[in-house]
């Protein structure tokens, strides 16, 4: 089988692509004005002219979804980026020190590791005040220890080869070995666990904005719009049903994504199939 | 006239298990010196305490000092001693498909071994002088090219002209030829032998294979057990040796057959002949006998073997044992 193109790959690929597009296209054109309201409207069914229906305002929610996208990139890309930033640095310097801090860096990792995201999520959320940002970043410090422990393992093989004794063997210092030798090749773990992170992210965001720590009214975000939903779960299931399956195939997207890119880069998996 | 290296009472351990120790060694300036034995011998780590590369949990004591620097570099700090290392000391490992990093261009590489210690004034200057480097190499053109597109004779260039760029004093190559076609093989060490000529440098030249020593070296020392058992110059020791590890190496590998050299080892017959072998393995690290450590090998090993034999001979020309060939005890 071509490793180049697998089937993860190709669909993850498509779902991811399509919900950027759809973001894209949320900034010159909805349906309607996500955030406009209309009485005369409120819950209204699927029609030819609402698509999706309205919510308990009359707000159009397929626009509400396409705007919402918006959110859930913007999330996934900042929370990812911070734990990106330092997560990875991280996982190299534990690689590279001795053994005696490199435990103390792991150890203090392993206790993040362990520390619930979502409770750092909400503790964030009730110091500097509820917003996508502060869930956001929240989100992506509670996504280093993950992202510290794969790169850590990948920079310790590198460590390990020979053409980095060799760049010692040349007098190289080891902040350059980390910049010049280290992180190029561990770049294909880091794109994998950005993917793998970028689900994660996508998800606590949702379940954040569900609880009203996450995104703040009236910014349309799908976790908030399953929140809206919930006193109308009986009368008018659609409106947690068309949110839930946004961030259920956005996730779904972003896994397979993940998956797509492993067996495309990871060595191991050379002669598997 | 004073020595490239010198190498005084190197012992090499972890926790308390020595893997080599009391190692002399001495090296002068463009002079080519071998250094052969099994595996686990304590070649390598020889080698990689000069450069201080020695893993994290394995200790070097002794004393180090290389001409040109002016501290010990056993114990140097890693600031001082990446200073050392590239610029005055430079190696070539044995693995060359592992040795350059895959993701940067063959160019880029050499060029960078000489920005970092700054030997050319910029990167434009630099550039220039690696592509003189691979052409001296004879790899015209290969400046944009990854190291997946090259081939392990081509890899080994590279990495000799990256190891060449600053002009070291030494030269270190660890088994530089071992994962070689014989036909590479002998490319690479015409290019070894030529690189270090050009630029007087003296040359430690780490091997197993004693036909490969013959060709490069003028002086040889023969390490068993990580004890240096025999040194002298190359024609000496390969056709008189004189530690019955020597001569049981020398016998092991054939090297008349393959150099016309000395025949009177005593087993060439007409009839396709088997090689003698030396009885027994190389024992486990910290596993090895007390006093000559090739005694429990040794067909020639008497009670008094249990003592450490004393050097017998001057620093650059003599051996360590009880029971020498060629002499009247046999």
């Amino acid at each position: 089988m071509n490793r180049r193109l697998n089937p993860s790959l190709i669909v993850g690929g498509f779902i991811v692509g399509l919900i950027v597009l759809i973001a894209l296209l949320s900034f010159i054109w909805t349906p309607y004005d996500a955030t406009l309201v209309d009485s005369s409207i409120r819950l209204a069914k699927p029609s030819w002219s609402h698509w999706f229906g309205t919510d308990k305002f009359g707000r159009d929610i397929l626009s509400q979804l396409m705007v919402g996208a918006r959110t859930t990139l913007f999330v996934g890309l900042v929370a990812v980026g911070v734990a990106a930033v330092i997560g990875v640095p991280v996982g190299i310097l534990a690689a590279m020190t001795p053994r005696w801090p490199s435990e103390v860096i792991m150890r203090s990792n392993d206790l993040l590791l362990a520390f619930p995201a979502l409770l750092l999520a909400i503790m964030f959320g009730a110091v500097f005040g509820a917003s996508t940002l502060t869930a956001m970043i929240a989100i992506g410090i509670a996504t280093v220890p993950s992202f510290a422990r794969v790169i850590r393992s990948g920079a310790l093989q590198v460590m390990r080869t020979e053409y980095v004794l060799a760049a010692r063997a040349a007098g190289r210092r080891p902040v350059p070995i980390a910049v010049r030798h280290v992180l190029p090749n561990v770049v294909s773990l880091i794109t994998v666990q950005a993917s793998v992170s970028f689900a994660i992210a996508v998800l606590a965001e949702a379940a954040l904005s569900f609880l009203g720590y996450g995104t703040a009214p009236p910014t349309p975000s799908w976790g908030r719009m399953l929140q809206e939903s919930q006193e109308f779960l009986f009368s008018a299931p659609r409106l947690a049903v068309f949110p839930g399956l946004a961030i259920a195939v956005a996730v779904l997207g972003f896994n397979l994504l993940g998956d797509g890119l492993r067996d495309r880069f990871d060595p191991r998996l050379e002669d598997r199939r | 006239m004073s020595d490239v290296l010198t190498v005084q009472g190197l012992t090499v351990s972890v926790r308390d298990v020595a893997l080599v120790s009391d190692v002399e060694l001495t090296v002068g300036p463009g002079e080519r010196v071998g250094l052969i034995g099994e595996s686990g011998s304590g070649k390598s780590l020889t080698a990689l305490s000069v450069l201080g590369l020695l893993p994290e949990d394995v200790l070097a004591a002794g004393s180090v000092r290389l001409s040109g620097v002016d501290h010990e570099l056993i114990g140097a700090d890693e600031r001082r001693m990446s200073r050392v290392r590239g610029r005055h000391l430079a190696m070539v490992f044995q693995e060359p498909m592992t040795a350059l990093n895959p993701t940067m261009r063959v160019g880029d590489q050499v060029a960078e071994a000489m920005l970092i210690h700054r030997t050319r004034s910029s990167r434009r200057a630099a550039r220039i002088a690696a592509a003189e480097l691979l052409e001296l190499v004879q790899l015209p053109g290969v400046m944009r090219t990854y190291p997946h597109q090259l081939s392990g004779g081509q890899r080994q260039r590279v990495v000799l002209a990256l190891a060449l760029a600053n002009d070291p004093a030494l030269l270190i190559c660890d088994e530089p030829t071992t994962a070689l076609d014989v036909t590479v093989q002998a490319m690479v060490l015409d290019l070894i032998m030529r690189g270090v000529a050009a630029r007087e440098s003296a040359l430690l030249f780490i091997t197993h294979d004693l036909a490969v020593v013959a060709t490069v070296c003028q002086r040889v020392l023969v390490m068993y057990g990580g004890r240096v058992v025999e040194s002298g110059p190359v024609t000496e020791v390969f056709t008189r040796p004189r530690h019955r590890y020597t001569e049981g190496l020398i016998a092991a590998s054939d090297l008349e057959s393959a150099d016309s050299g000395p025949a009177d080892v005593g087993l060439a017959t007409s009839a396709p002949r088997r090689l003698p072998t030396i009885p027994g393995n190389v024992p486990p690290a910290g596993q090895f006998p007390d006093g000559c450590v090739f005694r429990n090998r040794c067909a020639h090993a008497t009670e008094t073997c249990a003592t450490l034999p004393p050097w017998t001979g001057t620093p650059t020309q003599g051996f360590a044992c009880h029971h020498p060939a060629g002499a009247s005890d046999a």
